[in-house]
């Protein structure tokens, strides 16, 4: 891109700027235009919907996650029925509710993509910032430390730590935010670093000010920015990452309904039920995509530049 | 006593390597033995070209920067009467914050005031240095240079400070900008009885402001006098050839320009004896062995082969 | 040069000790009733408890098991699987194969796939086929392995059954070339697909990184036509953060494609894996996990190797 395109680019943004408005509003603005991110949030919101209601779905169907209603659900044959007005989505081969099983996957992958974000967010925004604006031994060792830890992969680790310890969601959390933590620590220290040098800190620095105030005040809105795009990435990941795990059987308990199992379970099922493949593969899908998306627009409308 | 007292300052920054155990290879000399003394109510003209140790003497002076060795003694509290104005304009405030907490920032840190009495000294502070005081919920992306610039100065004021340290305060700004800018500082001046460190590099800004010079070189003060002595009658060759090599409006003055050869040492291993000598065009044995002090008395110059009164420095290869 | 290689190669080994010592406090640290316990499985019987407590030795004192474990170790004796009673050395080499052909195979679409789409990409920026291309990586890294597995087995079994994919246990194709591409075709797509939005992404990130600089205006200016500035000079230069992700990719994969090899039911080490972990086959995970922490650690140092060649910035000190 050369440089006039930039500057043209920038013009409407500087017409704005002149009514007063920060740079959350203006970032909010710019998000609400971006017809990709506007959908993907919708998304998002009936995927919540879909879990917190979950519950709710129950009691209208009748029918519990985890207990089978064979006469109900399974043909004379012994085969799941399809999609109607008992059973929403079909049935799955034990004869369970698939909308309902569905419903309280999206518990699971939230609850798990949430607050293994939430998590590795907290944690890695202390950590590298610590490491960032101190430096020294530590923060030396500290990034080598991370870069190993990046340079293996989730699965590797989390199978070894399941085998040793046993699966369960806990872990699957752990393992994640564990992860996470470690890449947001990464980003978040390289940015200190930069901050730290900046004429601004001085600023306050020469006043005296304490090194925690720089940290929170000065540096840390700063990275609200960076750290915002890679926690709304990191959800999506996080939730393909326990889907996995539970396919794999290494997630959550295996009767738990969460996504991964729901799918693991389809395999020998889906010619004669495809919708058992399909719902579950969709859902998955569509909420990944919609939570990549959305990370992908928060980007852009923080930094408009690029 | 001075307001400000500099006695034999070094500073000089490690150059580490390695991973684990950071080892050191080397010492950048940014500021190699510098004293001089601000009086009260001065401004006192820091001159050099970029590298020279100017800004981290700067930087020594509010505090930032802990000296190697050498003494700084301050009479007040260098946290809160010692301010500085920053050189980017961009830089130096947050992008993140408003105007107003910016600028309240010395008042916050130093708990000083009511939330409300703040305010009221922001706007304050913001229409002393012709800021719009209602523009105070702004952030700094909404201003030009030479407002953000404005807003650096109120910041510097807050707290009333007996000194402050400009470093290169206009010379990231337009042309047209500098001379507001630079008449704000003056004016500011008069008005609340500041005393000014100014550090630049462009001579004419400098000699316009300050009551006394000094020109640095690779980290060491060169020669030191009162404004309109140390442009009309410069001693030092280096003097000379900066004033030589700027741009002075001034039609009567002869134009052959120095050129200095070669590029300024590595600070790292500076040169020995005079650390002027690979490029000064008066050279002689002496200089490379025997480095020479600071001497005089009101104009004071550290120079084997001073230039005398009127005459002029003549480059080797210019040479009549 | 070789002092660079020498200490890169120390660090390894302290990260493959560090893998060793972590792997071996996780299964052994703790009494040895329960350390039996756990590595015998909840419902075995107490006999198979104490059997394993006495062929490995659980009453000893840890550091002196830790000791024994790092010799085993030294010597390339990775024990034996409890389930089948072979070497786990053994169980290992069978299941390389499967792995090695999915992994080069599939190397080798998606650096076709990845870096084509990214010069694609990267060669006309915001036009519709990069908005295109960056909408299909997008959906390329959103959907799971084992989604798009699923769906392709789906596919090619129950909706395009007469293409003859299918998925199986790996056949080499020195028995029977048909079986074996039958049985590959579709896991090195389905790796390749997943791998090559990273590499569409990260080539085209790259590449207007690349095309940005003042040498590439330079080439234009001098008159090398625009096709010789983007392979000659541009994608050359771009390619160097696609060769190192290259690197370390093929060496993590190496260590077992769990996901696919799962799906599929290809018997590569992820499957093997996946397999002992279920069996609570403890020999044969510790012994996996370590071979696919020193194809990582190796191919980090080949990369870091490789790349002071490519980037003649890099200096090694």
């Amino acid at each position: 891109m050369s440089l006039t395109d930039a500057a043209f680019e920038a013009e409407p943004v500087h017409a704005e700027v002149v009514h007063g408005k920060g740079p959350w509003q203006l970032a909010w603005e710019r998000l609400r235009r971006d017809k990709a991110a506007v959908i993907s949030m919708v998304v998002i919101v009936l995927v919540a919907l879909l879990a917190i209601l979950a519950p709710l779905f129950a009691l209208i169907t009748g029918h519990d996650p985890l207990t089978q209603y064979p006469s109900t659900a399974l043909t004379p044959e012994g085969l799941p029925v399809g999609p109607g007005a008992d059973f929403w989505l079909g049935a799955d081969s034990l004869g369970r509710d698939l909308f309902v099983r569905l419903a309280y996957g999206a518990r699971i992958s939230l609850l798990v993509g949430l607050s293994a974000t939430f998590l590795a967010t907290l944690f890695g925004v202390i950590v590298g910032l610590l490491a960032g604006y101190y430096g020294g031994w530590v923060d030396g060792v500290l990034a080598r430390v991370l870069d190993v830890v990046l340079s293996f992969p989730y699965l590797l680790v989390a199978i070894v730590l399941v085998a040793a310890v046993g699966a369960s969601v806990s872990l699957t959390i752990f393992v994640i935010a564990f992860f996470s933590f470690a890449a947001m620590a990464r980003v978040v220290r390289g940015q200190t670093i930069g901050y730290r040098e900046r004429e601004f800190t001085e600023a306050v620095r020469s006043l005296g000010a304490s090194p925690l105030r720089i940290m929170v005040i000065d540096v840390l809105p700063n990275l609200v920015a960076p750290v915002t795009v890679l926690a709304s990435l990191l959800i999506p990941t996080s939730i393909v990452f326990e889907a996995t795990l539970s396919f794999l059987g290494l997630g959550v308990d295996p009767r738990t309904p969460s996504w991964g199992a729901i799918l693991a379970d389809s395999t020998d099922f889906y010619r004669v039920a495809p919708g058992l493949l399909v719902f579950p593969a969709v859902l998955l899908l569509l909420t990944t995509l919609a939570f990549n998306l959305l990370g992908d627009g928060i980007r852009d409308a923080l930094d408009p530049k690029r | 006593m001075s307001l400000l007292d500099v006695s034999d300052v070094r500073k000089y920054f490690p150059i580490k390597s390695g991973i684990f155990f950071q080892r050191e290879v080397g010492r950048v000399h940014a500021v190699d033995g510098v004293s001089l003394s601000v009086e009260a109510g001065e401004t006192l003209g820091v001159v050099g070209e970029s590298g020279c140790g100017k800004s981290t003497l700067a930087r020594c002076m509010t505090g930032l920067h802990e000296v190697t060795s050498g003494n700084i003694t301050f009479d007040g509290d260098v946290r809160r009467d010692v301010q500085m104005v920053f050189q980017d304009p961009y830089g130096s405030l947050n992008p993140r914050r408003r105007i107003g907490s910016i600028i309240a920032d010395p008042l916050v840190i130093h708990r000083e005031g009511t939330p409300s009495s703040r305010r009221d000294r922001v706007r304050d502070l913001m229409a002393l240095v012709g800021l719009n005081p209602e523009h105070y919920n702004r952030f700094p992306a909404e201003f030009s240079g030479g407002q953000r610039q404005r807003v650096g100065i109120a910041r510097a004021l807050a707290l009333n400070p007996r000194l402050v340290v400009c470093d290169e305060p206009v010379s990231a700004l337009d042309v047209s900008i500098q001379a507001q800018v630079v008449n704000l500082l003056k004016d500011l001046q008069a008005e609340l009885g500041l005393t000014y460190v100014f550090i630049a590099h462009d001579l004419s800004v400098v000699r316009y402001v300050s009551d006394r010079v000094a020109v640095m070189y690779l980290g060491k003060i060169v020669e030191i006098a009162p404004g309109e002595e140390l442009y009309e009658r410069p001693r030092h060759p280096y003097t000379a050839a900066l004033l030589s090599a700027a741009s002075v409006a001034d039609p009567d003055r002869p134009r052959d320009r120095v050129i200095l050869r070669g590029d300024v040492p590595s600070p790292i291993s500076p040169p020995s004896g005079c650390r002027f000598h690979p490029r000064c065009p008066k050279a002689q044995e002496r200089c490379t062995v025997e480095e020479p002090r600071l001497m005089g008395d009101g104009h004071k110059w550290a120079c084997h082969f001073p230039l005398e009164p009127g005459e002029r420095l003549q480059s080797r290869e210019v040479g009549e | 040069m070789w002092r660079f290689l020498i200490r890169r190669i120390v660090f390894g080994i302290v990260v493959l000790w560090l893998v060793a010592t972590t792997v071996f406090l996780l299964f052994f640290a703790g009494p040895a009733d329960n350390v039996a316990r756990r590595l015998a499985g909840p419902r075995a019987p107490i006999e198979v408890v104490e059997q394993i407590k006495d062929t490995l030795g659980l009453d000893r004192p840890l550091f002196t098991q830790y000791l024994g474990f790092l010799g085993d170790l030294l010597r390339g004796d990775l024990g034996t699987s409890f389930i089948s009673q072979t070497p786990v050395s053994t169980l290992i080499l069978q299941s390389l194969p499967g792995t090695l052909w999915l992994v080069f195979g599939a190397a080798v679409l998606w650096m076709i796939m990845g870096v084509g789409g990214g010069v694609l990409s990267a060669t006309k920026p915001r036009s519709l086929r990069d908005r295109t291309l960056t909408v299909l990586v997008l959906a390329g890294i959103s959907l799971p392995t084992f989604v798009l597995g699923i769906l392709m087995i789906y596919l090619a079994l129950s909706v395009f059954p007469g293409t003859g994919l299918q998925p199986g246990p790996y056949i080499s194709p020195f028995v029977d070339v048909g079986a074996f591409l039958s049985t590959m075709v579709m896991p090195w797509v389905c790796l390749a697909v997943v791998q090559a939005a990273v590499y569409v992404r990260l080539t085209r990130g790259s590449m207007l990184d690349t095309m940005g600089e003042d040498y590439i205006r330079t080439a234009r200016a001098k008159g090398v036509p625009e096709r010789g500035v983007v392979y000659r000079h541009g994608l050359r230069a771009a390619l160097t953060p696609v060769i190192t992700q290259f690197g370390v990719d093929v060496g993590t994969l190496l260590g077992g494609v769990v996901v696919t090899e799962s799906v599929f039911g290809l018997q590569g080490i992820g499957q093997l894996m996946i397999r002992s972990v279920r069996d609570g086959d403890l020999p044969v995970i510790i012994g996996a996990a370590i071979l696919a922490a020193a194809f990582i650690v190796i191919a980090n140092i080949l990369v870091d190797v490789t790349y002071s060649f490519l980037d003649p910035r890099v200096r090694l000190a």
